[in-house]
């Protein structure tokens, strides 16, 4: 699908602006209490509670515990059924194209190689159809990355029930994000040259590039500039510890070089995203605090040689190590895709990984990642009611079946677009056989 | 060492053999010369099993008289004493482009494509140029020869290397001292004939080998027709071909795989190519056999690469390091199998590394007799030229090299290239070997002065006591020039090297200019050194797997009586879900289902907690593909998709370990009318026929919508038709009618032009050939239900069928087999923009068979868990769930009868999985296909280990390459692909020229 979107006819802009549809409003503000009950309750933070009691007011949990629990408002009787925190997706795209293959539609690629200036926030589109099709598997939660260049911009990080992205909004701006050159590159087989692989004899003036750029955003931000510069200005938050760099690296040299890169210039919070020989280089990704966002988990290995579920397992090897570990859902149709995001968590845990553990990467652990976990990532007292019930495990596309999913103790709806085609040809063949 | 021409004039005045005496002369006096030339006491090779110690060549007028023991010599002849020498006749090379200029590449970009062709009187395709001649661009390039003869050849077959037939090409006579007159052997040697596609032309079609195979097969159709007269229009390149019928045809291949599809277009019209091999050969050598062919085989052996970094070593393949390992071992391979080949420098950097490589092949174990056929005799015969070429018998061309011994000695010096009877100088037959040690006195200055290397070009070292002293040497034509700077003044000598005396002396320059004398006495012999230690070194090839890449099976799965005992068995039949169950598998079947089952000798598999399935079927694969996509034309009903399987796609592996078995790999969505499926079983380690089903069901894939339309190529892709759903109706009408005419006259008597495409069409409209369509707009799909039901046929299925959910109805109505979807997929263009992920459940409530697909070399692997998410997207019950990825598409694709579900009497394609295996925590224990394990989670282990092993091994191996002076390469890594219905057509074509 990649090229695609690379020529599409701008023909299709009007064709699609009429299949635009009305989506599904949003909640409303939480009035009264809710209390869920019966419930097997996946904190999301490792732990369990079975036959639970959860209250939530206001948008915040007020009480989590067994039966001994004290209901009150209005009651959900869940019993037999299992509640989450909504997951959260890092490093994504959602809302920022609708249809891969319509240029009008994508937005999620400035041009320009140093753009960190560039925010992903305002063009994320809260009524996009894909968004609204993630809160029926139990995804409420997304960092929107821009893609494209070396330095492509800063996220955000919005919820799934919104009118517009202020309303989405929970946390503006949290993160710069980086592509690491690659040692190796391919050839420009439309050229006439070899479409393999090989040693990439820019990589270092590339890595300078971004280097010298930082260095002097650096010193940019110790006075007070006459003239303000964008591009400076907006990774001001870097040095201060504000915002977090995101670096998007899989080589093993990679990635010990851009951490090396990053420390040196004194940037305090660095991720990893895509880490694909993460594995190989563990302690020296504990030694540095580095958290990694885990290549997509169902995807096909990079090497013909790589073991055939490296990339199923890859999370395991990392939190095995005592890495921090979330998912990344970047890849072949990335966003469409998103929605299977507790499956790619899944996954893992067919590899071996707990059930519960393997919650975590999608829940407290892209949390704190995303420096949201004061209010999200797990059921507990204090943070907001962002949460769903599903039939069974929701791991397991057999069980993830949700009835019901609250975003800050608001009950969204669960229709999309869809649901309401299933329904509509649904009624069409009934009324047929009448 | 520079020939000199003056020296070759005055000693042998037989040149100008060929004389055009019917020429004017105006430039002196007739000087015509047919005196003999005898080389007298040599070792002479007449032909490789023929030696004569001690003989005497003679030769006259560029041609052999006479090689024997004993020869009377005429009183007219010029004798030339090789006591010691040895002759051979000289290399021929059939794959060369020598004199001709490579095709300037033409690029589209930014254009608009060509499907039509540009020339007239031509044939319909441009790539397709059977008419061109050699000679016509042909331009004897001095330079070259002289290299080449430097490596020993003296004749060569040259032509275009261009196109997909190629014409004609010539054998050249490498005599740099005639012209054409004399050195065109041959005008119309040999024909040509590639999978690739011009590089100078533009026309769309084909940009794929399985349309360049059509394309073949067409061409050879067409040619017959009109060989018969059938024709009312002219076509040069078509009568060429029939022109040159009786010539050898010479197919390039390059690939172990198009080897054996050359020559199976080759069997349909009974041509038996000769294969430029790639190389590989020694991967699927049986296969190499069966063709009969005789190949040509480059010696391109790769340079080790440079792994002194880790990191990028990493990105070498342990294929890749294989083939480093193994590839010299390719001709020794060859006769082992007996298989005759002759030697190309084709794909070699320069002829320079001919002989080097050669070597290495004998160090390898090529017998050295074979060797030398390969360069004489076979080449010869391949050529149709045995009296004349590859030999010294009487009549042969007097073509030969004279040695200081043993040709494939790495330390023998080839003197001379003869050429029609044309001495060319490679090295000085009568310089005398220098090397020793030696007191050198200079201006009353001793110094020990020591000259090694090779004989012919010697280095020196000087020293005075344990004080080196740079020098240099130059020794030609019995001169040694030696300087040297010693106490920073230079000093220069020359001296004369007789036969007489060991040592050396001569005219002395000192610092100050005045002239004097020096002297050089002898001390000591030259000793090689090295020599022992090289012959001692061990030859370690690494063991060859099936496939030869990572995860390769040492050796080929064979079939096992297995007793799964005490299963929970998902048979895809009434039966639902059995408990507590064994299942006998013998001889390849299902031979029993039940309790306590006794399996007599078969070997018992402990599954209890375990869930016994059927393998996964895959309605709409591209993995195990060599290409995807013909997309030069808007019908390409001509290309068979078994045509180009891929048996070493470690995607084939993969699948198995997610459950896989068997898999229709279908052309792509790049045309209407796309191309005839393969329909494999995923035999991970046997070749592309073997894995392909026997007496498969016919198949052609057709497709619909925004690909078709070619909607997302660009701008510039607006020219073919159609570009509308509406033109698509009025493509498939177009040919179903045509078809039915072809069809009328077909069976009317009369002659009629066969037409691979209409032969095609026709199996569909007699239902012999089945439909699956990629569909996803329910506008579309219902119109090519209404073309079917127009021509009285029935499309058999729609695949993807995204929008399948909105007509389920007229589906059910209209009679398809099945409806093969993917369960979730959306949003990625704008025709998907409703496909919802209760399609299946819809359909599947509405009775159509439903069945779930991958497109995907990624999602191929876990199948099973999109069949799960059936039970999300409409509540699905989990034994339905389960046969729309298994007995479903059997039903589609006509094999349930043998395939599918777990049934006394099937094919034994069973997996073992650890848990439910619609579960996403599901994993594959073992897949089992005809009673042989292709994947086994235990062995998996195992091979994980032997590649780490391996690699190590190797990468050990190449560091010792490189540290003793071996050439390496840059670490590179091949670029995967990944092929979807919409891999892009451009890619491919690109692809196709590189």
């Amino acid at each position: 699908m990649k090229n695609i979107h690379k020529r599409l006819p701008l023909i299709l802009l009007f064709l699609i602006s009429m299949h635009i549809n009305a989506q599904q409003t949003p909640a409303l503000p939480q009035k009264g209490a809710f209390t869920i009950q019966g419930a097997t309750a996946h904190i999301g933070n490792g732990n369990v509670i079975e036959s639970s009691t959860i209250v939530f007011e206001n948008g915040k949990i007020t009480a989590i515990g067994t039966t001994s629990t004290a209901a009150k408002g209005t009651i959900i009787d869940a019993s037999g059924k299992h509640v989450y925190p909504g997951f959260i997706v890092t490093n994504s795209t959602l809302g920022l194209v609708e249809i891969d293959a319509v240029r009008a539609s994508v937005d999620d690629n400035e041009i320009g190689s140093i753009i960190p200036n560039v925010r992903s926030l305002i063009a994320y589109n809260a009524e996009s159809k894909i968004v609204e099709s993630m809160r029926p598997n139990g995804v409420l939660i997304g960092q929107i990355v821009p893609r494209g260049g070396r330095i492509t911009g800063t996220s955000s990080v919005v919820q799934f029930d919104a009118w517009n992205w202020e309303d989405a909004v929970i946390k503006a701006d949290d993160a710069i994000h980086m592509n690491w050159p690659n040692s190796f590159s391919r050839g420009r087989w439309w050229e006439g040259e070899s479409r393999a692989y090989s040693p990439n004899k820019n990589y270092i003036e590339e890595i300078q590039k971004v280097s010298y750029f930082l260095k002097d955003a650096l010193a940019y931000g110790k006075t007070t500039p006459n003239e303000i510069n964008l591009l400076f200005q907006s990774v001001q938050g870097l040095f201060s510890g504000k915002q977090k760099l995101f670096i998007h690296a899989d080589g093993e040299k990679e990635m010990i070089d851009a951490i090396t890169f990053a420390k040196e210039l004194g940037i305090k919070e660095v991720v990893l995203v895509g880490g694909y020989e993460a594995y190989k280089i563990t302690e020296f990704l504990k030694q540095h605090n580095i958290a990694v966002i885990a290549g997509r988990t169902q995807s096909t290995p990079k090497f013909e040689d790589d073991d055939y579920d490296l990339p199923y397992k890859m999370p395991k090897l990392l939190a095995d190590a005592g890495i921090l570990v979330a998912l990344d859902p970047d890849g072949r149709m990335e966003r469409m895709n998103t929605r299977n995001l507790p499956f790619y968590a899944g996954q893992v845990v067919g590899q071996g990984m707990d059930k519960e553990e393997a919650l975590k990467m999608i829940t407290s652990n892209a949390a704190k990642i995303l420096g949201i976990d004061n209010d999200y990532g797990t059921l507990e007292i204090g943070k907001s009611a962002t949460l769903f019930i599903s039939d069974g495990d929701a791991l397991d596309a057999r069980t993830n079946l949700i009835s019901k999913a609250f975003i800050d103790g608001r009950e969204i709806s669960l229709n999309s677009h869809h649901t309401t085609l299933y329904h509509r040809y649904s009624e069409k063949y009934k009324l047929q056989k009448n | 060492m520079k020939k000199n021409p003056l020296l070759i004039a005055i000693l042998f005045c037989n040149i100008s053999l060929f004389a055009q005496d019917y020429f004017p002369k105006n430039d002196g006096v007739k000087n015509t010369n047919h005196n003999f030339t005898a080389l007298t006491n040599a070792k002479i090779y007449v032909s490789p099993t023929q030696v004569i110690d001690g003989g005497t060549l003679l030769i006259q007028n560029g041609k052999v008289v006479q090689a024997a023991k004993s020869v009377t010599i005429p009183a007219n002849a010029v004798v030339i004493n090789l006591e010691g020498k040895t002759l051979y006749p000289s290399f021929i090379d059939l794959y060369s482009d020598f004199g001709i200029e490579k095709p300037k590449r033409s690029t589209m970009r930014g254009r608009s494509p060509q499907y039509d062709p540009t020339r007239s009187g031509y044939y319909w395709n441009d790539h397709i140029m059977p008419e061109t001649n050699a000679l016509t661009t042909f331009k004897f390039d001095d330079k070259k020869a002289e290299e080449l003869r430097a490596a020993g050849f003296g004749v060569v077959n040259t032509h275009l290397q261009d196109g997909v037939a190629r014409g004609t090409g010539a054998l050249i006579a490498l005599n740099s001292n005639g012209n054409d007159s004399e050195r065109i052997l041959l005008e119309k040697a040999s024909q040509h004939f590639s999978f690739t596609r011009s590089a100078a032309k533009n026309q769309s079609y084909p940009s794929s080998i399985m349309g360049s195979m059509a394309l073949l097969r067409q061409m050879y159709y067409d040619a017959d027709w009109y060989s018969k007269g059938n024709s009312t229009t002219k076509d040069l390149a078509l009568e060429a071909l029939i022109a040159n019928r009786g010539l050898v045809s010479i197919f390039e291949s390059k690939d172990k795989l198009n080897n054996l599809r050359a020559d199976k277009i080759g069997d349909l019209f009974n041509i038996q190519y000769v294969i430029l091999g790639g190389g590989f050969e020694y991967e699927n050598i049986p296969q190499a056999k069966a063709t009969n062919a005789t190949f040509i085989l480059p010696l391109n052996f790769p340079e080790a690469y440079d792994v002194s970094n880790p990191y990028q070593a990493a990105y070498v393949s342990v294929a890749d390091m294989r083939h480093w390992n193994q590839a010299p071992t390719n001709p020794k391979v060859f006769v082992e199998n007996n298989i005759p080949f002759s030697f190309t420098t084709h794909d070699l950097k320069s002829p320079k590394d001919f002989m080097t490589n050669l070597l290495k092949a004998i160090e390898y174990g090529l017998d050295k007799t074979k060797a030398l056929e390969a360069l004489t005799t076979i080449p010869a015969k391949t050529i149709g030229k045995s009296v004349e070429l590859g030999s010294l018998n009487k009549g042969a061309y007097a073509n030969f090299l004279i040695t200081s011994g043993d040709i494939f000695e790495k330390e023998t010096i080839i003197y001379e290239n003869w050429v029609q009877g044309n001495p060319n100088i490679l090295a000085d037959i009568n310089q005398k070997d220098i090397r020793g040690e030696y007191n050198l006195m200079v201006a009353g200055k001793t110094f020990q002065l020591s000259i090694k290397g090779e004989v012919s070009k010697p280095t020196a070292e000087m020293k005075q006591d344990t004080i080196k002293i740079k020098t240099k040497l130059a020794y030609a034509k019995n001169w040694a020039d030696l300087s040297f700077t010693f106490e920073e003044e230079p000093y220069r000598m020359t001296g004369q090297i007789t036969n007489n005396s060991n040592n050396i002396t001569g005219r002395l320059i000192l610092p100050n200019g005045n002239a004097s004398s020096f002297n050089a006495i002898k001390t000591a012999a030259f000793v090689e050194k090295e020599k022992e230690e090289k012959e001692t070194k061990k030859i370690d090839v690494v063991p060859m797997t099936y496939p030869n890449i990572a995860f390769g099976n040492s050796e080929k799965p064979k079939q096992e009586n297995l007793l799964f005992k005490n299963a929970t068995v998902w048979t895809g039949e009434s039966a639902g879900i059995l408990t507590e169950t064994d299942v006998l598998i013998q001889n390849g079947k299902i031979a029993k289902i039940g309790k306590n089952i006794n399996g007599g000798n078969a070997r018992v598999i402990d599954a209890t907690g375990k869930h016994l399935t059927a393998g996964i079927i895959d309605e709409h694969s591209h993995i195990a593909l060599s290409s995807v996509n013909e997309g030069g034309h808007n019908n390409s009903g001509e290309v068979k998709m078994e045509d180009v399987v891929d048996p070493d796609d470690i995607g084939i592996y993969r699948a198995l370990a997610g459950g896989v078995t068997s898999a229709q790999l279908l052309h792509g969505s790049a045309n209407p009318i796309g191309g005839r499926s393969a329909i494999i079983k995923l035999k991970w380690g046997e070749n592309a026929d073997t894995m392909i089903y026997p007496n498969a069901p016919k198949f052609i894939k057709f497709a619909l919508g925004e690909n078709i339309k070619q909607s997302n190529w660009g701008a510039t892709e607006t020219v073919r038709f159609p570009q509308t759903r509406m033109g698509a109706e009025q493509v498939f009408i177009d040919n179903f009618q045509r078809a039915k005419e072809y069809e009328v006259l077909k069976k009317s008597g009369k002659p009629y032009h066969y037409n691979e495409e209409m032969e095609v069409m026709v199996e569909i409209l007699n239902g012999e050939r089945f439909i699956t369509c990629h569909s996803y707009v329910q506008s579309e799909i219902n119109m090519l239900m209404k073309v079917a039901e127009q021509f009285n046929f029935k499309i058999n299925t729609f695949t993807h069928i995204l929008e399948g959910y909105k007509l389920a109805d007229k589906m059910k109505e209209h009679g398809i087999v099945g409806a093969s979807t993917f369960s979730d997929w959306w949003g990625y263009k704008f025709e998907v923009n409703d496909a919802i992920p209760y399609n299946a459940a819809i359909m599947y409530d509405n009775g159509l068979t439903v069945g779930l697909n991958s497109d995907d070399g990624e999602m191929i692997r876990r199948l099973n868990q999109e069949a799960g998410k059936t039970m999300k997207y409409g509540n699905v019950p989990e034994t339905e769930a389960w046969k729309m990825v298994t007995i479903n598409p059997a039903k589609m694709l006509h094999l349930d009868n043998r395939v599918g579900s777990i049934k006394e009497g099937k094919d034994a394609d069973v997996v073992l999985w650890n848990n439910n295996p619609l579960s996403v925590y599901a994993k594959a224990e073992k897949t089992v296909i005809e009673g042989a394990v292709y994947f086994d989670l235990d062995k998996d282990v195992q091979k994980r280990q032997a590649i780490k092993t391996e690699r190590n091994k190797l990468i050990q191996m190449m560091m010792n390459e490189k540290n003793e002076g071996g050439k390496t390469q840059t670490p590179t890594r091949k670029g995967q692909r990944d092929f979807h219905c919409d891999t892009d057509h451009l890619e491919e074509a690109y692809y196709l020229q590189n």
